[in-house]
């Protein structure tokens, strides 16, 4: 791929690859923009993400399959259904024609299992050394029902905070592949669209569902805190209710990092009323995306808005989140 | 006109500055104008007690004399003016009230064992005192431990709730009584009572039980030292970590049946404030659990009247007072009753809710703990005593940063916490709150800041906090920050370590010092730890640091030496030799494998955990510079590897040294030797050069790898052969329990 490349060019790009894998109506019109029928009822959910990642192929997926699912989630967290999405490609000059392409493919699939069309995009080249590769850049729109209010802040103590499955998964996929770690081969990125799972949950707990959110840049550390200052809370975990996979426990202790402060992409967290608690986990474990369900602690009051968590050695250790990477504390 | 004042009559004010608050000042001002025949006042005024008198000539300048000479044996006095006033023929002399002081300038008195005059009441069957817990007077008893507001009166202290009784309302009237003004004035009669009796806390302790007393400023779980059934029941309850324990003994003569004290330890461990003091100790005297793997063990005598007459039973309840002085086999493990890494539990219905599965007896009594306070922990370093956690009878005594600057709360590093708030010239440096991982070590840290700029009625014009993010004490300081509208200030940890040592010692001027540490977030935002730095004016430069070695998995390699050890095989260019050498450790080949792409550091407590590991002394640690103890614990004689080191540009690279300790046959006794000799023998050519390039002939030595002795008298004497003057910490932890003050001073100098 050229660095400035023409209109022509680039619209050969967009016919060539583009638009065979991302195929829908909207797209096919070949404007610049999408014209959309407004869905009827509820209210609009609207949310963009930018997905960087090296390396751009891990296990378990790839840049196109995370921009897609970043967004999808986004909006899926707050009980929508996605509807149509965006692209923007930011591709550095060289990149690889066969691996945009397979990104692209990735992109149609990671869409059309998500159930949202890509109507509207647009592709930039820079110079060599401006753009690691390829970035992507998607926007979402969804639509949510009336009368399903989620959000951030309407946690409240004695809920209760249930985690759709392990820990960690994403981020150390891609560590294990960056760092060459042959001890974490069999480990996947839990990239994926939660949209049927939050279907169910919404279906199984209604308005006892307070909110739900996806842990990912800074993992679970970071979202519950998020959720705890939103709230005004604190939250109270149990380390042992707390699923991370064995690999992820080996690659984490080997790096020294913190399993809880790690990324997913295909997780969530949902507080729920305690008593629907119950009926919520059952309804996320009968589905595939929540098989590995867990009630991890309960929300409590705090004007500190700490969240904290019994250790399995029977402490009670302060989960913070990181300004940044994880730096040594230790004197 | 009336009277003319007599012209032979002349009146002189006098200002002490220093400790003369609440130790009994007053009083022995009154008794010594009293005999002395003068008239006039003494008041207590902010930090200062003010003083006139008025009389013959003579007798005043008798009575200053006698004010320096015969002062009470906790008094501190740093500053004596003196200037004369008009005589009013006033007769008689009075203690007047501390008028309009309020809490802005006032001073809060440390916790104090029992004075003498104290001690022979308590054990006198004609005194109303006789083997009363809690008798005290205005020399000694608690204060900081029970003050809940100030002015330190009565009312505002746990002792309230106790109205005094004829007798003792008449001696805190009598302006010729000991107790003349003793706030924690109380007896049998109207006092405060424990809960047990003493013969049952001796019957269980003699059964070797675990006992849950409220001591002075926290609950200790006591038992047997020297009965090792004891000892294994105490670590099995309170968690598998073999961090060691103290030990409490009767008195000054017994320290000798269960350590090697100096002349030092024994002055330490018998002063008032009664620190725990580490001293060498004796070969099988104590059960082994008490410091497994340790030479050193710390002994502390009783630091209270409830602890003496427990000694005393423990004596079988001998006749007078002569037992204090005679040896008594008795030794008791005294550790801090707190489950694992959260703060010390002072309160009765917490004592019995949470020490519950610990101790077999939990006695407490009607006083309440106000202040959490651990008990203070003190070393030697190179002659002279160096407080390695500040405490119990420590606590909050100010100290005197020489002049005067703004008003800092600093509040400290991750581990072993303090807050420093400073007002005028005084930094009131907090006691160890501890390791913040936990919420509640984050609430006490939060309390302490608190209690102290409100006790002192303080509003900090800025606070202070590491460079690191991610310390819970940073975003307290930011939390603080933001609710004060106050910036914050963030000091670069070893900057703050040799910044410490300069404002105790009162140094102005720019100072050459080196950190040897564990781990603190450096300038460029690695891994630091060995560094000399200079510090000037609020600023720090780093002129030269230790090799760095590979810090593979952070935090964990402090944890897991082995780690480290690898790290240096690796410099050694033999990393494919870890997975054998550390055949237990399952991660060794996949560590060693990417070593180079993990963080790097120049610590030189990891330098420490290098060398134990590599030596197989220990290569995964229970605690907190285990490794690093067990290793000094194996000196005889440090002896410095020929060519140990080699020193280029200000980097001091100890490879030949880690070379020959990789070496397999090497005994751990003769690598503890080698290392710690030639440690020695670098560290003093590095700074040696350092200051000749400088132009200076003292240097600061800070960080946590001071409280090894073996390396701080060894570095010390070092650098005075080189005619240069070590500075050590004294009085704040040479550790991150000094990083507060550090912070502070330079935070002034800003
Ligand atoms: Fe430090
Ligand atoms: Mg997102
Ligand atoms: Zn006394
Ligand atoms: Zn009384």
């Amino acid at each position: 791929m050229i660095h400035g490349a023409g209109g022509k060019a680039m619209a050969e790009l967009i016919a060539s690859i583009f638009a065979p894998a991302l195929a829908n109506p909207y797209l096919a019109q070949g404007n610049d923009q999408a014209a959309l029928p407004i869905p009827a009822g509820g209210r609009l959910v609207f949310s963009t993400d930018g997905a960087v990642v090296s390396p751009l192929f891990f296990p378990g997926g790839d840049i196109g399959k995370l921009a897609v699912n970043g967004t999808v989630n986004d909006l899926a967290m707050a009980g929508a259904t996605p509807l149509y999405l965006s692209t923007s490609f930011i591709i550095e000059e060289g990149f690889p024609l066969a691996d945009l392409d397979r990104i692209a493919r990735s992109i149609g699939a990671a869409a059309r299992a998500a159930g949202v069309a890509v109507v509207t995009g647009d592709t930039k080249v820079v110079e060599r050394g401006k753009a690691d590769g390829l970035f992507i850049a998607t926007a979402g729109i969804g639509v949510v029902p009336a009368g399903l209010e989620l959000s951030g802040d309407r946690a409240r103590p004695g809920d209760r905070v249930i985690l759709s499955g392990s820990v960690g998964d994403h981020g150390v996929a891609i560590l294990s592949q960056r760092e060459n770690l042959s001890f974490a081969t069999d480990l996947e990125s839990d990239c994926a669209a939660l949209v049927p799972l939050v279907a169910a949950m919404v279906a199984a707990a209604g308005p006892a569902l307070r909110l739900m959110r996806d842990p990912t840049r800074g993992g679970l550390a970071a979202t519950l805190n998020e959720l705890a200052r939103q709230s005004g809370v604190g939250m109270a975990l149990e380390e042992a209710a707390i699923p991370v996979k064995p690999a992820v426990s080996a690659v984490c202790e080997l790096l020294g990092l913190d399993p809880l402060t790690i990324a997913n992409e295909g997780k969530l967290v949902a507080v729920v009323a305690p008593e629907a608690a119950e009926t919520l986990l059952a309804a996320m474990r009968a589905h595939p995306l929540g098989a590995a369900a867990a009630i991890v602690g309960t929300v409590v009051e705090d004007p500190r808005r700490l969240v904290r968590m019994r250790t399995a050695f029977g402490g009670e250790r302060i989960v913070d989140w990181l300004a940044g990477e994880q730096l040594p504390r230790i004197c | 006109r009336g009277d003319a004042p007599n012209p032979l009559l002349v009146r002189e004010a006098i200002r002490l500055r220093g400790v003369v608050q609440g130790i009994g000042f007053r009083p022995f001002v009154f008794g010594l104008a009293e005999r002395h025949g003068l008239a006039g006042f003494v008041r207590n005024d902010g930090e200062c007690v003010t003083i006139e008198v008025e009389g013959a000539a003579g007798a005043i300048e008798a009575f200053g004399v006698g004010l320096i000479a015969e002062a009470p044996p906790l008094a501190r006095i740093v500053a004596f003016e003196r200037a004369s006033r008009a005589p009013c023929g006033e007769s008689g002399f009075v203690i007047r009230a501390s008028a309009g002081q309020g809490a802005a300038a006032a001073a809060i008195p440390a916790d104090l064992a029992p004075c003498p005059d104290c001690l022979a009441e308590l054990f006198d069957p004609r005194s109303r005192f006789h083997l009363y817990p809690f008798l005290s007077c205005t020399r000694c008893g608690p204060r900081a431990s029970i003050v809940r507001a100030l002015p330190y009166d009565r009312a505002n202290t746990a002792l309230a709730d106790f109205p005094l009784c004829p007798a003792c309302a008449a001696a805190y009237r009598d302006p010729r009584d000991r107790r003349f003004h003793a706030e924690t004035i109380a007896c049998p009669v109207c006092g405060p009572r424990l809960d047990t009796p003493l013969a049952e806390i001796v019957a269980a302790l003699r059964a070797g039980r675990i006992v849950a007393l409220k001591g002075v400023g926290g609950f200790h779980l006591l038992c047997d030292a020297t009965n090792p059934a004891a000892l294994a029941a105490l670590r099995a309850r309170k968690g598998r970590d073999a961090k060691p324990f103290a030990v409490m003994v009767a008195n000054e003569a017994s320290l000798d049946r269960f350590a090697r004290p100096e002349a030092g330890h024994r002055a330490a461990a018998a002063g008032p404030a009664r620190p725990i003091v580490l001293m060498p100790g004796r070969a099988r005297a104590l059960a082994a659990g008490v410091a497994p793997g340790l030479a050193q063990i710390g002994l502390m005598l009783p630091p209270s009247a409830l602890h003496e007459v427990l000694f005393h039973a423990l004596a079988g309840a001998p006749d007078g007072i002569d037992w204090r002085t005679q040896p008594l086999p008795v030794a008791l493990v005294a550790t801090s009753a707190n489950p694992s890494g959260e703060p010390l539990v002072i309160d009765d219905a917490e004592a019995r809710a949470r020490l519950g599965g610990i101790a077999d007896l939990i006695v407490g009594h009607d006083r309440a703990i106000v202040t959490r306070l651990d008990d203070s922990l003190l070393m030697l370093a190179d002659g002279a005593p160096a407080v390695l956690r500040r405490g119990r009878g420590l606590v909050p005594e100010p100290l005197d940063l020489g002049g005067d600057g703004p008003c800092v709360l600093a509040l400290g590093a991750h581990l072993k916490a303090t807050v420093t708030l400073t007002r005028g010239r005084e930094a009131f440096v907090s006691q160890h709150v501890g390791d913040l991982d936990s919420p509640a070590a984050d609430a006490f840290l939060r309390e302490v800041a608190a209690g102290l700029t409100g006790l002192l009625g303080l509003t900090p014009d800025l606070v202070v906090c590491d460079r690191h993010p991610d310390y819970r004490s940073t975003r307290i300081a930011e939390e603080i920050a933001a609710a004060l509208g106050r910036p914050v200030l963030r000091v670069q940890h070893h900057a703050a370590h040799i910044a410490a040592i300069a404002a105790e010692h009162r140094i102005d001027e720019p100072l050459l010092g080196a950190a040897l540490d564990g781990i603190g977030l450096g300038d460029d935002g690695t891994a630091w730890g060995g560094e000399l730095l200079r510090i000037e004016a609020g600023a720090w430069q780093r002129l030269g640091a230790l090799a760095p070695l590979a810090l593979p998995g952070g935090d964990r390699a402090a944890r897991e030496p082995w780690r480290m050890a690898t790290a240096a095989l690796a410099r050694l260019g033999r990393a494919d030799a870890a997975a054998a050498r550390f055949p237990t450790q399952p991660l060794a080949a996949a560590l060693a494998a990417r070593i180079d792409r993990a963080p790097v550091t120049t610590s030189l407590g990891r330098l420490f955990d290098a060398a134990a590991a590599l030596l197989g002394l220990r290569l995964v640690q229970d605690h907190e510079a285990q490794a690093a103890m067990e290793l000094e614990a194996l000196v005889t004689t440090p002896r410095p590897l020929p060519d140990g080191f080699t020193l280029t540009a200000g980097q001091l690279d100890f490879l030949p040294l880690l070379a020959t300790l990789a070496t397999p046959g090497l005994t751990p006794t003769e690598g503890a030797d080698l290392f710690h000799g030639t440690l020695i023998a670098g560290l003093a050519a590095w700074i040696a050069a350092a200051a000749t390039e400088f132009g200076t002939d003292r240097v600061a030595l800070g960080g946590g790898c001071l409280a090894n002795r073996v390396l701080a008298d060894g570095l010390a004497a070092a650098l005075r052969r080189q005619g240069l003057t070590p500075l050590l910490a004294r009085a704040v932890p040479c550790g991150d329990g000094g990083l507060s003050l550090g912070q502070a001073a330079l935070a002034r100098k800003f």
